[in-house]
């Protein structure tokens, strides 16, 4: 590990400032995710600004759906009675992930900050597009066995890793991001991107921002929700592929669905041309059927993650139908 | 020690189990020495070549830094190592920093020596190495040409190749890739030089003689002038049998800095510095009459070895004794490829082996319609096929028996995707494991003090499996005592002389040392008696018990026969060994594993729900340390089964998965409730103490029990561990 100075902040404002003046310099949460990294050399900050005393810890509902700040914890909002009863996808996807005493580290804004775990990125030996712009990717042809099948190219197959994520999407959820001078708020869904030309860059935070607050909006999915995270061992793995599905039902009838994947591409995956086919439909499994076939339009594989292109139908085929409450 | 005992709250719990999960329990990187250093290594990125360039001066200029060792510097200071010009000693380990060639990605290339391991760390990190790199092989797959047969391994027993003449036959590729050692503790050492002529090592060793007589050969010095110390070892499961490059490395750089240094492996380094089960690659071909009597087996293997070292274990040596079958040819091959020397792991050859024999013995029974016990018992062999000796105990009968009753395998439906349960596909599977009884030389010495403690000793080290509680247990049985009476000292070449803790012998040798050194010492009390009371008493007139004899009648207790003897304490020290029953008999340890699995109907997720062992060890001397040793190998044998793999990228010939979140090892949730079931009947030969071992036997046929179970369960049959849910292909009909 290389040396490093060490500041912790007291204040939004105060961190922010920083952010505009430190141009290398890291923000620590939970730390689960930047430590390991700094350790391996992938990244090597001159300065760490540790936010954990930043008053963004709360869950709270408002008029516009539910707050959580961005260092709120992933174990405290598996637990929070609103996120069970009204956004138990929240809370499945979160207890899906890492373990408890990484849930109990691990805060929003870091979950969602989170970076790949392809290990070509981790290995500073390796060429790595996304770690060092320009020396290819170790993957393409290579070990791929996690990586990604949808909306990849040549620079860089990685998946973002998160299962959070993609409940986060599935729901609709926005952020709310500050620098030294403004607010904006985006679209979860915006906010991380493709690998594109720049592998490099994993979403769109500028380097003088911070994440302070998730918000989702009310939703009727909560009676028919479901997480389904296929792994390589029944916990503490991360997804193969993952699929969040919520359903809004009228007796039969889906009148909204959300249905979104993880483990499958550059950024949590949101399939919204299965959405559509799905509303106004009945539930039933040949209806499911169709939608996960739908859902894998493009679909493409790299050789040892070739079995992601049968295995995410049948996880979605699998969300739906235990969302629905048929198995 | 001594604190240890008042901690017990068990006569039969763990003597140092207390102290493990209290931190009480001192590991050798845990010893704290005064003016301590720290070495860090650096490795190879490249499988193979030169290295050209090595720049270190950063890092002898960061701060902190004592020395920075290397073959640039290493020179002749080693005399061992300048004694020929082989790339290794020993058992072929490597030469550290020997020469500039690199054997395999990840070699030790530089040792950086420290006053604190952060300091030692970073200078690690600003040491450049650059090479002249040549064409490395990793494949195993892709090198099989290039097999050698090491000698007296091909065995034939009549016909060759005669399953093909019979009724049905089946022939089938089985293959697994690396399994890694990864106990908690990770290899680490503490060298502390007292003088340039007295050597003592904290050390991470299954044998602190071995490792003794290592150090001591590095600088041609008596054995005695090297203390190894190892009382506590956090699980080894066979990577502690050798002693590592990485120990020379911190042995060598203490004798240089004249400074004591202490060198922890990092988790990463664990997967190329202390060895590994290897990849293996095997063809059975296995044939019947229809109605089940086996005509003949074909069983080759290819197993990975580094370019360095020709590492073989007993892969295919099962199949030639495991059935009554008439013809039987078996064959194994090394493939040396640009890798790190492979080391036997828990079970070694024989769970490999074993894997690929289940499944074929599962898959045939299944062609001939046949019961997979029934065809078992069919073929059971009570004369050994290979030497036409008769075992000198073999209840593997009635471990069938017992596990099949346990889990209810009479009660399934046989035909594969067949069961369903809450919406998982069900499967139920068993397969046998066999491994050799042994017995080695072991010294033990048993003191009885003033104060009617009894103290027993033996160098023998306790890497897990409760050596200290059965050395005690022997000694409670022997003298009737309580555990609280009786204190263990082991670990420590400063005492009596044991074999290495490795191959299940341990018990069956040292627990047979500490039984005849007890009875010694009872011996010596009927001496000491006559002489101090100017009697004749014989040894038969003596009735043990917990505070010392009863002779026709009277009670002497240890504290008084010692006080009128006027000793401060009685001590005896008895070597035990095997003897001419080795050529009468065949000694064996067996086991028999059921397991039910569920098997998602879509995505192919497998969880174990149930696994019930049963196995016939001779004499179980302490029932809960055995059930916890077994509970261990299923645990490590489900890790074989369906997630532990080293995965090289060949390109480059380095690992991809080194570490804990991408080399699976098995997690609680994959661990079901684990029954464990002893035949518990002595082996009239083995040993007085009529104990086989069981360490090994845990483990071996846990693979294919679950392998088999996922054929019934789906009617797939993969024949490639670890079984993950990409190679079942569920939806793939
Ligand atoms: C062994 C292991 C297994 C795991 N398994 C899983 C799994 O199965 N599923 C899963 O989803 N996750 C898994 N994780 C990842 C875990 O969820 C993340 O490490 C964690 O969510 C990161 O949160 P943190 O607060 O510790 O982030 P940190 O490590 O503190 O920070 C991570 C990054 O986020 C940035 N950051 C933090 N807060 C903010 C903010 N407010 N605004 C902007 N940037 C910010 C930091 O600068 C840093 O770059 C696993 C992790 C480990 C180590």
């Amino acid at each position: 590990m290389i040396n490093f100075d060490y500041i912790r902040m007291q204040s939004v404002k105060s961190t922010v400032k920083a952010l505009a003046k430190f141009t290398d310099a890291k923000m620590i949460a939970g730390g689960s995710n930047l430590i390991d990294l700094m350790k391996r050399n992938v990244t090597a900050p001159t300065k760490l600004i540790d936010i954990n005393l930043l008053p963004l810890k709360y869950i709270e509902q408002s008029k516009e759906g539910l707050r959580i700040g961005a260092l709120a914890l992933n174990s405290q909002a598996a637990d929070h009675e609103i996120v069970k009863n009204k956004f138990p996808l929240l809370a499945m996807a979160i207890n899906a992930g890492a373990s408890p005493q990484l849930r109990n580290m691990a805060s929003f804004g870091g979950n969602m900050m989170q970076r790949t775990r392809c290990t070509y990125f981790y290995d500073t030996s390796m060429p790595c597009n996304k770690r060092e712009p320009n020396s290819g990717c170790g993957a393409l042809n290579g070990i791929n066995r996690m990586h990604a099948i949808f909306g990849a190219n040549d620079n860089c197959i990685a998946v973002n890793p998160s299962d959070m994520n993609v409940a986060l999407i599935a729901l609709d959820a926005q952020v709310v991001l500050l620098n030294a001078k403004k607010e904006r708020k985006m679209a979860f869904a915006d906010f991380h991107k493709l690998a594109e030309d720049t592998p490099n860059l994993d979403n769109h935070l500028q380097s003088n921002e911070m994440i302070v607050e998730i918000l989702i909006p009310e939703n009727n999915f909560s009676k028919n929700s479901y997480y389904v995270k296929v792994r390589d061992r029944n916990s503490y793995a991360f997804a193969l592929v993952s699929v969040a599905a919520g359903l809004e039902l009228e007796g039969k009838t889906i009148k909204n669905a959300r249905l979104a994947m993880g483990g499958v591409a550059h950024k949590p995956w949101r399939l919204y041309d299965a959405e559509n086919y799905l509303q106004g439909k009945e539930i039933n499994t040949e209806t499911f059927k169709e939608a996960a076939k739908i859902a894998m339009k493009g679909a493409k594989g790299y050789g040892h993650n070739d079995f992601k292109l049968d295995l995410a139908p049948a996880s979605i085929l699998e969300a739906l139908m235990k969302a629905a409450h048929l198995s | 020690m001594e604190n240890l005992l008042n901690l017990i709250p068990d006569d039969t719990d763990r003597t140092d189990g207390i102290l493990k999960v209290t931190g009480g329990a001192t590991y050798s990187a845990e010893y704290k020495i005064e003016g301590l250093t720290y070495g860090v290594l650096v490795q190879s990125t490249i499988a193979k070549g030169k290295i050209t360039v090595l720049e270190t001066k950063k890092a002898e200029g960061a701060p902190g830094v004592i020395k920075v060792l290397s073959h640039l510097n290493l020179n002749n200071s080693v005399p061992r190592y300048a004694k020929d010009d082989n790339v290794t000693i020993d058992r072929n380990i490597q030469k550290v920093f020997y020469n500039d060639q690199v054997y395999f990605a990840g070699q030790p290339i530089a040792l950086v020596i420290a006053d604190t391991y952060e300091r030692a760390v970073y200078a690690a990190s600003l040491i450049k190495a650059n090479y002249q790199e040549e064409k490395h092989h990793t494949y195993l797959e892709k090198n099989l040409e290039n097999s050698i047969s090491p000698e007296g391994k091909d065995y034939l027993r009549n016909e060759k190749d005669a399953y093909k003449n019979s009724e049905v036959y089946l022939e089938a590729e089985y293959h697994q890739l690396n399994n890694i050692h990864n106990p908690m503790e990770l290899g680490s050492i503490t060298a502390n030089w007292e003088s340039d002529e007295k050597l003592t090592v904290y050390d991470k060793t299954q044998g602190v003689f071995g490792s003794q007589k290592h150090y001591a050969g590095l600088y041609g010095m008596d054995s005695k002038n090297v203390r190894v110390i190892a009382p506590f070892v956090g699980g080894a499961f066979g990577m502690a049998l050798h002693t590592w490059p990485y120990q020379d490395a911190a042995v060598i750089g203490a004798k240089i800095t004249k400074l004591p240094l202490k060198l922890m492996l990092t988790r990463m380094q664990m997967f190329t510095m202390v060895g590994y089960r290897p990849e293996t690659k095997q063809f059975i071909g296995i044939g019947a009459s229809k109605d089940g009597v086996l005509n003949g087996i074909t069983h080759n293997a290819w197993g990975v070895t580094s370019t360095y070292d020709n590492f073989t274990e007993g892969t295919v040596g099962g199949t030639q004794f495991m059935y009554k079958c008439p013809n039987v040819n078996t064959q194994y091959k090394l493939v040396k490829l640009d890798v790190s020397n492979p080391i036997w792991m828990r079970g070694p050859g024989e769970a490999t082996g074993m894997f690929a024999l289940e499944c074929a013995m599962d898959e045939l029974a299944f062609k001939l319609n046949m019961d997979p016990i029934a065809f078992r018992l069919k073929n059971y062999a009570t004369v050994h096929p290979v030497n036409n000796l008769p075992w000198s105990s073999k209840f593997l009968d009635e471990c069938y028996e017992l596990g099949a009753k346990k889990i209810g395998w009479y009660n399934r439906n046989p035909k594969p995707k067949s069961m369903t349960e809450d919406g998982m596909l069900v499967g139920y599977g068993m397969a046998s494991g066999v491994f050799n009884a042994g017995r080695g030389a072991a010294t033990a010495r048993v003191i009885l003090d003033e104060n009617g403690k009894l103290t027993i000793q033996s160098a023998i080290t306790d890497i897990g499996p409760g050596t200290g509680v059965m050395m005690k247990s022997v000694a409670m049985d022997s003298f009737k005592m309580d555990a609280i009476q009786i204190i263990v000292e082991l670990g420590d070449t400063n005492l009596p002389p044991a074999p290495t803790q490795g191959g299940s012998n341990t018990t069956s040798s040292v627990g047979s040392a500490v039984y005849d050194a007890c009875t010694a010492l009872k011996e010596k009390m009927v001496e000491v008696y006559n002489q101090s009371f100017g009697e004749q008493k014989v040894y038969d007139d003596f009735k043990f018990n917990k505070e010392g004899f009863n002779i026709k009648g009277k009670s002497f207790s240890y504290v008084d026969l010692l006080k009128k003897a006027g000793l401060k304490e009685l001590e005896v020290t008895r070597e035990s060994r095997s003897g001419t029953e080795r050529q009468k008999y065949v000694f064996n340890s067996f086991s028999v594993h059921f397991t039910k699995v569920h098997v998602h109907p879509l995505t192919g997720m497998v969880k174990v729900k149930e696994v019930v062992c049963a196995l016939d060890a001779g004499k179980i001397i302490s029932e809960k340390q055995a059930r916890s040793q077994m509970i261990g190998g299923v645990v490590g044998g489900i890790g074989m089964a369906l997630t532990e793999e080293g995965v090289y990228d060949h390109r480059y010939g380095v690992y991809t998965n080194n570490n804990f979140a991408d080399y699976h090892v098995p997690v609680h949730a994959d661990i079901p409730p684990i029954d464990v079931l002893f035949v518990n009947k002595p082996d009239p030969y083995i040993n007085p103490i009529g104990a086989k071992g069981l360490g090994e036997v845990s483990i071996i046929g846990l693979a294919p029990s679950i392998a088999n179970a996922i054929f019934h369960a789906t009617g797939k049959r993969v024949r490639d561990l670890p079984i993950t849910l990409d190679k079942i292909a569920i939806w793939r009909d």
